[in-house]
């Protein structure tokens, strides 16, 4: 063991133990930011503020929720909702807080796209990112079964159903996921288990390692502009803060990120007390009945996008049935954006308005997902059939032309 | 101001897209029906413009309903128990004690006359079908005869309640309480579920969360008639006037929604605290990227 000094002060004596200065230089007040930024910067802020309601208002949950198919409804709209002291409030932010972190994700993981920063040694952020957004999906999916209302049962017997189109193994798997033949108690159970623990260590883990993964190739800025980090971290530190073009984390970055946080929070908490439908559907207040199926089955509003890919294939092509054809897409739609990073062929790093191509395959790609979206909600007949399939095939294309779209660019901006 | 113009694009992203899968969506899957009409025009049986008289009325109601009906506010106590007259007629006969109050003149005398016609149950009990509704009808009777008794009826004074709580209580109770059980508020259905789901074709749901998964406005509709929403139901339109119509969704408000008020009374403290918090962040911001810039 190292000879120990008797410490002068509080500090001295955990810097001693835990080298907390240093540890507050590297993940703090020496951890470097660039300046050109806008208040988009601020997203991965506002999510980890999202996140740690969740986890906080879902500890809270977690001490009255019952997850018993016989239990679990009444647990949660009478004891929590109507029982117990300012339960309705936990409740209340815990669903508005999943419905609206998607929402933040979407727009930290458009901003992303937009301003390039998945490439160019930014890769591991682009895919770590992206894991959380699956991971977030699965924890949102199976939170929503919890209330045991009628959408979160038929929701569940849907997406679940998903998985008996895999080839050789789909009907077992079915089962498998289910723990019975059809969304029992079992199902209840085990999605419980899946949210409340397994699914977010995996996400704590995750934030982590996106965290990590942002260390080395650090953050992109406004213009996409490469600079040495280190020269530009000295003249800040040398007193030259204008000159510089990079920000310490803490207090320069974090404060822009509070007041940004701060005014998103009044509408949030908008949401939570007043305007909170879109979050808590009316028909997830009818207890769920498996002998009864609403007139509509829709997933939440976050996944409606690649709900709608999965169903805009509604007839056989190339004796391949609709079906099947349909899981291939929702197959591809999920997995494709983890490969955008090599799907861009372009060397560029701009914001996408300044890539010369690339400007117009980033807007169709949001136009398309917005009409995905709201078709994806819709009754899936006549017309709408229709404006599913086409927008699912745009929305297949758009990646498969990718790659081209952006070698030309990168030809006629000649590399740089 | 270019971070205004990002905002305001993303603003408007999200205002399409909210627009298209909340109340584009709504309207697409609920379209509107006409409103609820708490005259019920559509029944003309009786000529409601009679004036009935309440001595007569009381003769009749008397002579032809205290078999079937007890009036506990006028002594006369119900035949049998509710689980006996259940499965004697199919469901509980009601109480008359607040009919008067409780449905509406037009939709009350046309219900005499023809409770099917008026309930809107024709398809479950078509002319000359085997079943038949345990109420009789009484269109042999003369309007002035049906008004009378109509008459009566209302002329019973309403009972005295502590509260406006309590009497929205009694009307639910009154008006839905014979097939609805409302668990969250300690009502259960006075005919028994499984004779319930027999005379009604499904068991009837229960009522405490109603309020949040139909909400006031399907309920105004649907309660003033149930077919036009739900064709088929075995659900009969009940005839509630629109002030008991009122007092009944009133009631399933404050047992499905128990904590509306406590809930809107802190969301604008709540809000108003992160605009402080803003404000200061704001300040704080400013301070100390003036070095910066």
């Amino acid at each position: 063991m190292a000879e120990f000094k008797k410490a002068d002060s509080m500090l001295e004596w955990f810097d001693q133990r835990l080298g907390v200065v240093n540890f507050v230089k590297v993940m703090m007040t020496e951890y470097w930011i660039p300046k050109n930024i806008n208040f988009l910067w601020a997203m991965g802020v506002v999510i980890t503020v999202l996140f740690t309601l969740l986890l906080v208002s879902g500890i809270f949950l977690l001490m009255y929720y019952k997850p018993d198919v016989n239990m679990a409804f009444d647990s949660v709209n009478f004891t929590i909702m109507q029982d117990v002291a300012y339960g309705w409030l936990f409740r209340h932010i815990h669903a508005v807080g999943a419905s609206v972190v998607f929402l933040v994700i979407y727009i930290h993981m458009f901003t992303g796209i937009y301003y390039g920063s998945y490439k160019k040694g930014r890769e591991m952020i682009w895919i770590s990112g992206m894991l959380l957004f699956v991971l977030f999906s699965a924890e949102g999916f199976s939170g929503y079964m919890l209330p045991w209302g009628q959408m979160s049962y038929w929701a569940a017997y849907v997406i679940t159903e998903i998985f008996g189109g895999i080839p050789l193994i789909g009907d077992e798997l079915v089962v498998w996921i289910r723990g019975n033949f059809y969304v029992s108690d079992a199902t209840l159970t085990r999605f419980f288990m899946l949210h409340v623990l397994l699914i977010p260590l995996a996400i704590l883990g995750a934030i982590v390692f996106h965290f990590y993964a942002l260390r080395f190739p650090h953050v992109n800025n406004e213009e996409g502009e490469f600079f040495d980090f280190d020269e530009e971290a000295e003249k800040y530190k040398a007193g030259d803060k204008k000159g510089s073009k990079v920000i310490p984390f803490w207090p320069v970055f974090l404060s822009k990120d509070f007041m940004v946080v701060g005014f998103f929070m009044i509408f949030f908490f908008y949401l939570t007390f007043y305007h909170y439908g879109f979050a808590m559907d009316a028909i997830n207040f009818d207890k769920a009945d498996g002998l009864k199926t609403p007139a509509h089955i829709y997933p939440e509003w976050y996944f409606l996008w690649s709900y709608e890919v999965l169903r805009g294939f509604f007839f056989d092509i190339a004796g391949i049935s609709g079906k099947d054809l349909g899981l291939i897409a929702f197959g591809i739609a999920n997995a494709i954006f983890f490969l955008l990073p090599w799907l861009d062929r372009s060397p560029m790093v701009k914001p996408a308005n300044q890539r010369p191509y690339f400007k117009y395959w980033f807007w169709i790609l949001m136009a398309d997902l917005i009409v995905l979206t709201i078709y994806g909600k819709l009754p899936p007949t006549g017309v709408n059939a229709w404006v599913g399939f086409a927008s699912s095939m745009t929305f297949l294309v758009l990646f498969a032309v990718l790659p081209f779209i952006t070698k030309l660019e990168a030809k006629k901006v000649g590399g740089k | 101001m270019k971070e205004f113009k990002i905002l305001a694009v993303i603003v408007a992203l999200v205002a399409v897209t909210y627009y298209g899968i909340e109340p584009y969506a709504h309207h697409v899957m609920h379209p509107e029906p006409a409103p609820a009409d708490y005259a019920f025009s559509d029944l003309k049986n009786v000529d409601t413009t009679l004036k009935g008289d309440v001595a007569n009325g009381k003769v009749l109601v008397e002579a032809n309903c205290i078999a079937c009906h007890s009036i506990e506010k006028e002594g006369y106590p119900a035949m049998m128990s509710d689980s006996d007259a259940a499965s004697s007629y199919g469901v509980v006969p009601p109480d008359l004690s607040s009919a008067g109050h409780l449905y509406q003149t037009n939709y009350l005398a046309n219900f005499i006359f023809d409770p099917v016609t008026a309930s809107n149950l024709k398809h479950k009990y078509p002319e000359g079908g085997a079943k038949v509704h345990p109420m009789p009808s009484y269109n042999w009777m003369a309007a002035q005869e049906i008004m009378d008794m109509v008459a009566y009826l209302q002329s019973i004074p309403k009972a005295t309640y502590v509260s406006e709580s309590e009497e929205r209580r009694a009307d639910f109770i009154d008006a839905c309480g014979r097939c609805h059980s409302m668990a969250y508020a300690g009502i259960s259905a006075r005919t028994p579920g499984d004779v319930a789901k027999a005379y009604l074709g499904a068991t009837p749901p229960d009522m405490s969360q109603y309020i949040k998964s139909r909400g006031r406005h399907y309920l105004e509709n649907f309660i003033n008639d149930p077919q036009r929403l739900l064709h088929g139901t075995g659900m009969p339109r009940v005839g509630l006037s629109e002030e008991a119509q009122t007092h009944v969704i009133d009631y399933m408000e404050e047992i499905g929604d128990a904590k509306k008020a406590e809930r809107e009374d802190l969301g604008w403290k709540v809000m108003l605290y992160m605009l402080v918090f803003a404000v200061f962040a704001l300040l704080w911001k400013k301070q100390i990227w003036r070095d910066i810039h």
